[in-house]
């Protein structure tokens, strides 16, 4: 919480010394992040909740996470969202199918539950056919259980 | 009685390959020798000469053709022509047979062709070298461009004789190419023949398809693919000849899991919405959709006993992964499976006796086998990810997917298998691409 206010602070300085040189301020892409962007949302809220094998329920660390995408998204009311439910290679096909929905779907209803609006939230599922790491270990199917909250 | 049925059989269809006809026998028959029992414990794989047929180049590819689908099939040992000691062989007489007994050859296949038209005709016979007669021969006459297929259909022809089995080497597999990267991997739905030969694809590769699952009637598929822009994926259906292509009813949520009833007429699926996965089946011809299950659990992967009476499931209603058979009509869900893991992508034998799936199992996934009451439990298979059985028309051969461990960034292969049902006779289907999820045709109109 700590490093994001600093964040915040760091690209608000950057922001009014651009506005008061008239002139674009050449420093990294990573501190240049703006509030209610994409970047932002990646980065300093984080938009991914991971899962057990197997399971759809949301964990603690997933729970702090959807608080988190929750009060941003309150914040930053212009955007739609599309959850993506994504599952390990450690399953067949099509069942996988159905349980990256359910993944989706129990972001979904965590987030309608804070208060943001079923409307504006899309679910779609991947099952193992999109994984985000590559590899066959527990670390890259641990990372490949996951829902994505993507901002449209 | 046997040859009778068979040129019954080959007259229902004979529009593409016009003419088959039995060729009378050279010798009177004697008590046949040249069988082989499938369910034996154990047996030697038959060895068998293909002598490069006469009278048209293309005779020397055609034997190819047949040699490799028995070779491949694991029943028959193809003896190497260039340790024939018999060179010219008159298809029209008998051969030599202290020749051929002399390199071991138990079967001997001698072909001759000819130009009737614009049409090639293709004399065959298949000789019992052990007792020395004539176990079986046919004519076919065909456009030239077939040729591949006449000698699948002599293939199929030489192992029906000698297994008493139908052959299934006339046919085609629909399967998924992969390429590129395990993060963004292209997936497109290709066929190709049983053997691997003309090999084309069916989808563009823009958006993910997989699951093509094969039309009875054969030259239609099903198969799930994603929409442009990450809309959610839906059932197409596609005829493979002509390309034109239908979605199944546009329905909230995804479609996936599709599968033909035995009679093609309606096709079974999964339909998702709101965390739940349900099967419901959608008649082709009234475009209606009935719902067959209403459980908080997944219900998928369903298939129709060939009776057309059930359907083989795959559910987590009881907490794991399990098999389960209802009417078809839905109700009467009882389970099926009670090892160890969890179970998976249940197949409908086209006989009916056995039920294929998928097993996964703390120690990896295996391909196996039980009777549609649960009975008789058999794996064939094992390994890291094997998935996706799929049956030879026969009921006698499965083809399934196995994927290596990724290492990193760097993919593990993903081939096409062939394994028979008693497990013994594995072997890679050869494709171009990396390709999972086999569908086999049933065999091919004539």
């Amino acid at each position: 919480m700590r490093t994001i206010k600093a964040l915040a602070a760091v690209a608000a300085m950057i922001f009014m010394a651009a506005c008061s040189n008239n002139e674009q301020a050449a420093v990294p892409a990573s501190t240049t992040v703006t509030p209610g962007s994409v970047a932002d949302f990646k980065q300093n809220v984080g938009d991914r909740v991971f899962f057990d094998t197997d399971m759809s329920g949301v964990r603690a660390d997933g729970r702090t996470t959807l608080d988190k995408q929750a009060t941003w998204l309150k914040q930053y009311a212009n955007y739609r969202i599309t959850i993506e439910g994504h599952c390990d290679e450690r399953g067949t096909r099509e069942y996988n199918f159905a349980l990256g929905e359910r993944r989706a779907n129990a972001v979904k209803q965590y987030l309608v539950a804070q208060g943001i609006p079923a409307a504006r939230i899309q679910t779609i599922s991947y099952g193992k056919e999109r994984p985000l790491v590559p590899g066959s270990d527990e670390a890259a199917w641990a990372q490949n259980r996951v829902a994505i909250t993507a901002l449209q | 009685m046997m040859k009778r049925f068979d040129m019954m059989h080959r007259r229902r269809h004979l529009r593409t390959m016009l003419c088959a006809a039995a060729l009378a026998a050279l010798a009177v028959p004697a008590h046949a020798q040249l069988t082989i029992d499938m369910t034996k414990p154990s047996f030697e794989p038959v060895p068998i000469a293909i002598v490069d047929f006469s009278g048209e180049s293309v005779g020397a590819q055609i034997a190819e053709v047949i040699r490799n689908d028995l070779q491949n099939c694991g029943l028959f040992r193809s003896i190497a022509p260039s340790s024939f000691i018999e060179r010219n062989v008159n298809a029209n007489a008998a051969p030599r047979f202290p020749d051929w007994r002399s390199i071991g050859a138990q079967g001997l296949v001698v072909g001759q062709m000819s130009r009737i038209g614009g049409n090639i005709k293709v004399d065959f016979r298949l000789w019992d070298v052990v007792v020395g007669q004539q176990a079986t021969g046919l004519s076919f006459t065909s456009q030239p461009s077939n040729w591949r297929r006449l000698g699948h259909i002599i293939a199929d022809a030489i192992y029906k004789r000698v297994t008493g089995e139908e052959g299934y080497f006339d046919t085609r597999i629909a399967y998924v190419s992969e390429t590129g990267p395990q993060t963004n991997r292209t997936k497109r739905i290709a066929i190709m023949d049983q053997d691997g030969a003309n090999n084309r694809y069916i989808t563009d590769g823009r958006t993910l398809a997989v699951t093509p699952r094969f039309s009875p009637t054969l030259q239609e598929i099903v198969y799930m693919a994603y929409g442009e822009n990450n809309t959610p994926p839906k059932v197409y259906l596609q005829n493979v000849d002509t390309g034109r292509r239908e979605l199944l009813g546009n329905f909230p949520g995804m479609s996936f899991a599709p599968r033909f009833s035995p009679d093609g007429t309606k096709v079974a699926m999964s339909l998702s919405k709101d965390g739940n996965t349900d099967l419901y089946e959608m008649d082709l011809r009234g475009q209606t959709l009935r719902r067959l299950t209403s459980t908080p659990g997944i219900d998928t992967s369903p298939s129709y006993s060939p009776d057309g009476t059930q359907i083989v499931f795959n559910s987590d209603r009881g907490g794991t992964q399990q098999l389960y058979v209802m009417s078809a009509g839905g109700g009467g869900e009882r389970r099926i499976s009670f090892g160890d893991g969890r179970y998976a992508t249940p197949v409908w034998s086209p006989r009916g006796d056995y039920i294929a799936f998928t097993k996964i199992t703390t120690g990896g996934f295996g391909i196996g086998v039980m009777r549609p009451d649960g009975s008789g439990e058999r794996l064939l298979a094992n390994g890291f990810l094997v998935e996706g059985p799929t049956w030879a028309p026969n009921g006698r051969v499965l083809a399934y997917f196995q994927q290596q461990p990724n290492s990193g960034s760097r993919s593990g292969s993903v081939s096409l298998q062939q394994i028979d049902i008693t497990g013994r006779f594995q072997r890679q289907i050869p494709t171009p691409t990396d390709a999972s999820d086999p569908a086999w045709s049933p065999l091919i109109p004539q």
